[in-house]
């Protein structure tokens, strides 16, 4: 079948996809957009997380015709080319990635988070650092880098250093 | 395989009728994984999220009728207040990435003795409104889980919606796993006091070949509270402890890779008998829905 949707704020049609493939294999095989990372398929783990209409999901859960018409945002559109976003300069800077398997996901997920913090007029509380973050898994750091890099994110996109 | 996305509740009925062995997929949380997997080649894959009806929740004649396709984030912050319980046990399932896609029509679909939403559908008392090109029918929540995975719905049905009578009286969840996040439970408990029909209604989950209820417990929580409600005096200690092994004695568990049958009675004791020790001391603070 043939897929329409906007992925990064561009229009993209792909032909031949199987209508039981996810939007995670339609990004990465179909699209050359390999930053969303496919480790566990059933939605344990994070690392295929991407925006759909605005809201993070699991790419490896979404049926490609679902994605049909719709707005997808991957870890490669938050910032342009060769720029870095707040939020992987925050994770560069704060030692938060290791193997860097898990880390476009938690991009995603932080990205999420520290622009409905901003919305909202504050800074993301610790507690709301891990619960906003429970879905990605991380098996080398340890999390206390990543929850430094968040925190770092959220200071610089607030404005103002903590 | 083939592809459908229904425009219409009609048109997804048509389309279940023609094709019996359609799999319907909303947030895909548990048909994605089967595809993935390889487990699931339906001939006909029924996308419903684009039928708006399913997609949406509203009061109607006393109860929360909530749309089978509303996600459990929206479950979480639009109806935390009118369906605390529901809310509660919404609040543990998977990961923010799970519950903006994860479905109550989808948990009742998979009817999964582990689904995290039972537990609290038991407790209120929920209907399940299931249509097919024949009609509409409304199924007691009680009579719909039929085995591991099996339930009452016809291969011609869609899920609809489920209605769930706002409680008189505070509702408590609570639910056991290996971590907080990210995890099915090994077991799970709901409950609901129903002051205004001096009634007790309870969950389990994890702990039997379905979802089900405790009705001896039931029947003796209502009893012992029968000259309380009114007071609404300190409940006794060995009411709570009593009603945990009521509970407990209910199920009917099984060792596997996610906990020992006798682990699994053991936390229900201890999780009916936290929950109720909650849900009783809010309602003596007289906040019916402080859940």
């Amino acid at each position: 079948m043939r897929l329409s949707c906007t992925v990064n704020g561009m229009p993209q049609q792909v032909d031949d996809v199987w209508e039981g493939e996810s939007l995670l294999y339609v990004l990465r095989e179909r699209m050359g957009l390999p930053g969303s990372k496919n480790a566990c398929e059933q939605g344990e783990c994070g690392s295929c997380t991407v925006y759909l209409d605005g809201v993070p999901v699991c790419a490896c859960l979404v049926a490609a015709g679902q994605a049909q018409g719709r707005e997808v945002g991957t870890v490669e559109g938050l910032a342009p080319a060769g720029e870095l976003h707040p939020v992987q300069q925050a994770f560069l800077e704060a030692g938060a990635v290791q193997c860097g398997f898990c880390t476009p996901g938690l991009l995603v997920a932080t990205d999420d988070l520290v622009t409905r913090s901003r919305a909202e007029g504050r800074k993301p509380a610790d507690a709301e650092i891990r619960e906003a973050l429970a879905g990605n898994l991380c098996r080398c750091t340890g999390y206390e880098k990543i929850l430094d890099a968040v925190r770092l994110a959220a200071d610089r996109m607030a404005g103002d250093p903590r | 395989m083939d592809f459908l996305q229904p425009a219409t509740w009609e048109e997804a009925l048509e389309a279940k009728a023609a094709a019996r062995d359609a799999v319907p997929i909303a947030g895909g949380t548990d048909v994605m994984v089967g595809m993935n997997f390889g487990r699931l080649r339906p001939s006909l894959l029924l996308d419903l999220t684009r039928v708006p009806e399913l997609q949406q929740w509203a009061d109607d004649d006393g109860a929360v009728r909530l749309g089978a396709g509303v996600p459990y984030a929206r479950v979480i912050s639009e109806l935390g207040d009118r369906l605390p319980g529901l809310a509660m046990a919404a609040r543990t399932i998977g990961s923010p990435q799970i519950r903006n896609r994860g479905t109550v029509g989808g948990n009742l679909a998979t009817a999964s003795p582990a689904g995290d939403a039972h537990p609290a559908l038991l407790a209120a008392d929920a209907e399940v409104e299931v249509a097919s090109v024949r009609g509409t029918r409304r199924i007691p929540v009680t009579e719909f889980y039929r085995g591991v995975k099996r339930s009452a719905l016809a291969d011609d049905e869609l899920i609809a919606a489920v209605r769930i009578v706002p409680p008189r009286g505070p509702q408590q969840y609570s639910k056991i796993g290996t971590r907080n996040a990210m995890v099915i439970a090994v077991a799970a408990f709901g409950l609901a006091l129903h002051p205004d029909r001096r009634a007790v209604g309870t969950g389990i989950g994890s702990a039997a070949p379905t979802p089900r209820r405790a009705p001896a417990a039931e029947e003796f929580l209502a009893g012992e509270l029968d000259g309380l409600w009114d007071s609404r005096a300190e409940l006794p200690a060995a009411t709570a402890t009593r009603f945990g092994e009521m509970v407990a004695a209910a199920a009917a568990p099984i060792d596997d890779v996610r906990g020992t049958a006798r682990y699994r009675v053991h936390a229900l004791s201890v999780m009916a008998r936290r929950a109720l020790t909650w849900a009783w001391a809010d309602y003596r603070k007289g906040d019916p829905t402080c859940a």
